[in-house]
């Protein structure tokens, strides 16, 4: 009897062992390839900026205090970082716009696919995954083709008549956003498709039988159902936006850059790197922060409404 | 006037797939509903009964013919500007909402005063007795519970007339009992028109004001449940409700609903037939179970043949019997106090029909 006992605790004391075996490897990536190269940037946030790059290893907090703060080279006050936090800023502010457009653009895109006939709809997915093949830079570069003023947006405006003078779109803000929601969408739509295939269209139908015009079965019935839906193409989305480096350099110009092109220059010509290395984790921050305001939002909201 | 038709379905056909895979789900269809009956839509599955009430809440449109809504024609009107509301076989309720949620949805949808919407949400709870449970989630709750909340969610707009497809088929034996006499109890209160649909023969019986009963996408007969029931027009329909006997016979004469006709036994009985139809030469007749007897073989027997099996079921027996002329005929007997009805296995028996028990089938 009590061997049998023993047997059995044996047995699943095995059990548990294997399966640590088995998540073995990945925890060990997971250890090395992504706490490590961590735990490294913020040691180095934390030292001395060397003279040609790289970092000598005394205790500094430079780095950091120049993330926000500047010091006026001739008298040594302190002063905000005002182009430091316009980035920070317009990066918060391009990100949020880009998840927002992409869900704009994404929910018709995967309520489209949805309520194909079944047979049809791996198609579309497939198609949908089509721009993932090509590389970010030639995407990149096909998206500067267009928009640029001699692309095919303004030559196409101006032989129509409607303008004279090419639209200055490429180098703005607006010229990241659109390369930014061009790349991304597929990021929004898989995981909102996946949740509106779960939708049960019948409840679609409850709505309009009960008297819910297109718009209310949407805001009422279909949206808060494919929410999982929207949060996760969200931060699928959101993230990404927020570090955007290739988009950002080569749609938004030198002058309009974002924190991924403001890390990538303390690396390189600004050859700071406590500085690169506190903006990232700066970066990080913003990521989590928003993650879980976002997250609780979303969460709490569903509980209210339901 | 009272028999004001709530819902009359002219001439509807509506197909599904196209080519050669084309089907009718319903062909030529025509049917009225009166106010404040309960009506029940009876059939196998896949007669098309959904379909007819997808039709008439306008989640689908019909391929041709009309939908009058007390006369109007309801084609133009979206499924959210039809007075009409549905049960869902699946109930639908919202998974996202509580259940006073759930039943409040269409008023708010109507734009209905916030006070006025909390008091008639109060009053359906009391309706389907769910007073206690307004505030829990839909997935809290048991079937029957949630067959409620689809109830009281549907009436709660006061629709004219309220489509209910196969409400009781997933509640278990004794919960479908207590529903039906709910439901009845609901449309007697309500004032407000069902048209029910069920597949189950025995629902629609104990149920129903009237029954049109459905197959392979047509209405083969409408009526009370007595007239499906004892005068059934059709074979399908005496074949589907209840058990049925059918016999060979031979007109001799018919006028005003009244014929003669003569058994292969060569004895001559009365029989009824459906209006409109006159019939003539080799017919079919079908007589019920308890409408007829077994006794010993004498001149009044309509028929002889012998007993191959007595089935003794407490309330009462059935005996199968094997006419001479080949035909397999059953009767069913009430049993009394005092041992059976003292026939056994192999046994000759003759055949006694009830006053005007033979009805002539239309096919
Ligand atoms: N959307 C559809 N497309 C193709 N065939 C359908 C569709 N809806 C129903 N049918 C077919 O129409 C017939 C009638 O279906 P239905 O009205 O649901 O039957 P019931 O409710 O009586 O079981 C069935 O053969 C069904 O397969
Ligand atoms: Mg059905």
């Amino acid at each position: 009897m009590a061997s049998a006992q023993e047997t059995a605790l044996s047995a699943e004391r095995q059990d548990i062992r294997n399966r640590w075996l088995l998540s073995a490897p990945a925890l060990i990536i997971i250890l090395l390839a992504a706490i490590g190269p961590l735990f490294i940037v913020l040691i180095y946030s934390f030292l001395a900026a060397g003279p040609y790059g790289d970092v000598e290893w005394k205790f500094s907090t430079d780095g950091w205090i120049s993330v926000f703060l500047q010091r006026d080279i001739f008298d040594d006050t302190l002063s905000f970082a005002d182009a430091h936090l316009a980035i920070f800023w317009r990066s918060v502010k391009l990100s949020i716009g880009t998840t927002l457009l992409t869900i704009v653009f994404g929910f018709p895109t995967a309520y489209f696919i949805a309520t194909r006939p079944e047979r049809t709809r791996e198609m579309w997915l497939f198609l949908i995954t089509i721009p993932f093949w090509t590389n970010l830079l030639i995407r990149t570069f096909a998206i500067l083709q267009i928009i640029r003023n001699e692309g095919i947006i303004n030559t196409l405006l101006i032989k129509a008549g409607f303008i004279n003078q090419p639209i200055q779109i490429l180098f703005t803000d607006t010229a990241i956003m659109i390369g930014m929601v061009y790349v991304y969408l597929p990021l929004m739509v898989l995981p909102l498709y996946a949740s509106m295939e779960k939708l049960d269209f019948r409840l679609v139908e409850a709505g309009y039988d009960l008297y819910a015009s297109r718009f209310a079965v949407l805001r009422r019935i279909i949206f808060p159902l494919v929410k999982p839906g929207v949060i996760a193409g969200s931060i699928l989305v959101f993230i990404p936006s927020l570090g955007a480096y290739v988009t950002p350099s080569l749609l938004g110009g030198g002058k309009n850059m974002m924190l991924g092109n403001l890390i990538e220059l303390q690396f390189g010509q600004g050859r700071n790197w406590p500085l690169g290395s506190a903006i990232s984790i700066t970066l990080m921050a913003i990521v989590m922060i928003a993650l879980l305001a976002y997250v609780r939002n979303a969460g709490s909201s569903e509980v209210r409404h339901g | 006037m009272p028999d004001k038709n709530a819902i009359e379905v002219r001439d509807v056909s509506k197909l599904f797939g196209t080519g050669d895979a084309q089907f009718a789900a319903l062909d030529n269809v025509s049917v009225s509903i009166r106010e404040n009956e309960f009506f029940t839509l009876l059939g196998p599955s896949g007669c098309g009964k959904t379909t007819l009430l997808r039709l008439i809440a306008g989640f689908d449109y019909p391929t041709d013919g009309q939908i009058l809504l007390y006369g109007q024609d309801i084609a133009p009107l979206p499924p959210f500007k039809r007075p009409v509301n549905t049960v869902f076989q699946s109930y639908a309720l919202f998974p996202h909402m509580t259940v006073g949620q759930n039943i409040a949805f269409g008023l708010e949808m109507l734009g209905k005063p916030k006070a006025e919407i909390e008091a008639r949400v109060a009053e359906m709870l009391k309706l389907v007795r769910m007073e206690a449970l307004k505030d829990r989630k839909t997935s809290q709750i048991s079937g029957g519970q949630q067959q409620r909340v689809a109830l009281a969610r549907a009436l709660a707009p006061q629709p004219k007339v309220l489509l209910l497809d196969e409400p009781l088929s997933a509640l278990d034996y004794k919960l479908r009992k207590e529903m039906q006499i709910e439901l009845k109890r609901l449309q007697h209160e309500t004032g407000i028109t069902f048209i029910f649909v069920t597949h189950d023969q025995e629902e629609a019986l104990t149920m129903s004001d009237r029954i049109a009963v459905m197959s392979a996408g047509k209405i083969l007969q409408v009526g009370s449940p007595w007239d499906i029931y004892d005068r059934p027009a059709v074979r399908f329909v005496a074949d589907f409700i209840g058990e049925t006997n059918f016999l060979h016979a031979d007109v001799v004469s018919a006028n005003d609903g009244r014929a003669t006709v003569r058994l292969s036994s060569g004895k001559e009985i009365p029989a009824t037939f459906p209006s409109g139809s006159s019939p003539q030469g080799k017919v079919t007749l079908v007589v019920r179970p308890e409408h007829a007897r077994v006794a010993a073989p004498n001149g009044t027997s309509a028929h002889v043949g012998h007993i191959e099996n007595v089935v003794y079921l407490g309330t009462d027996t059935h005996f199968h019997v094997r006419l001479d002329d080949g035909t397999p005929f059953i009767v069913r007997q009430q049993n009394s106090r005092n041992g059976h009805n003292g026939f056994a296995k192999a046994e000759r028996v003759g055949i006694e029909f009830g006053q005007d028990v033979a009805q002539i089938l239309k096919d």
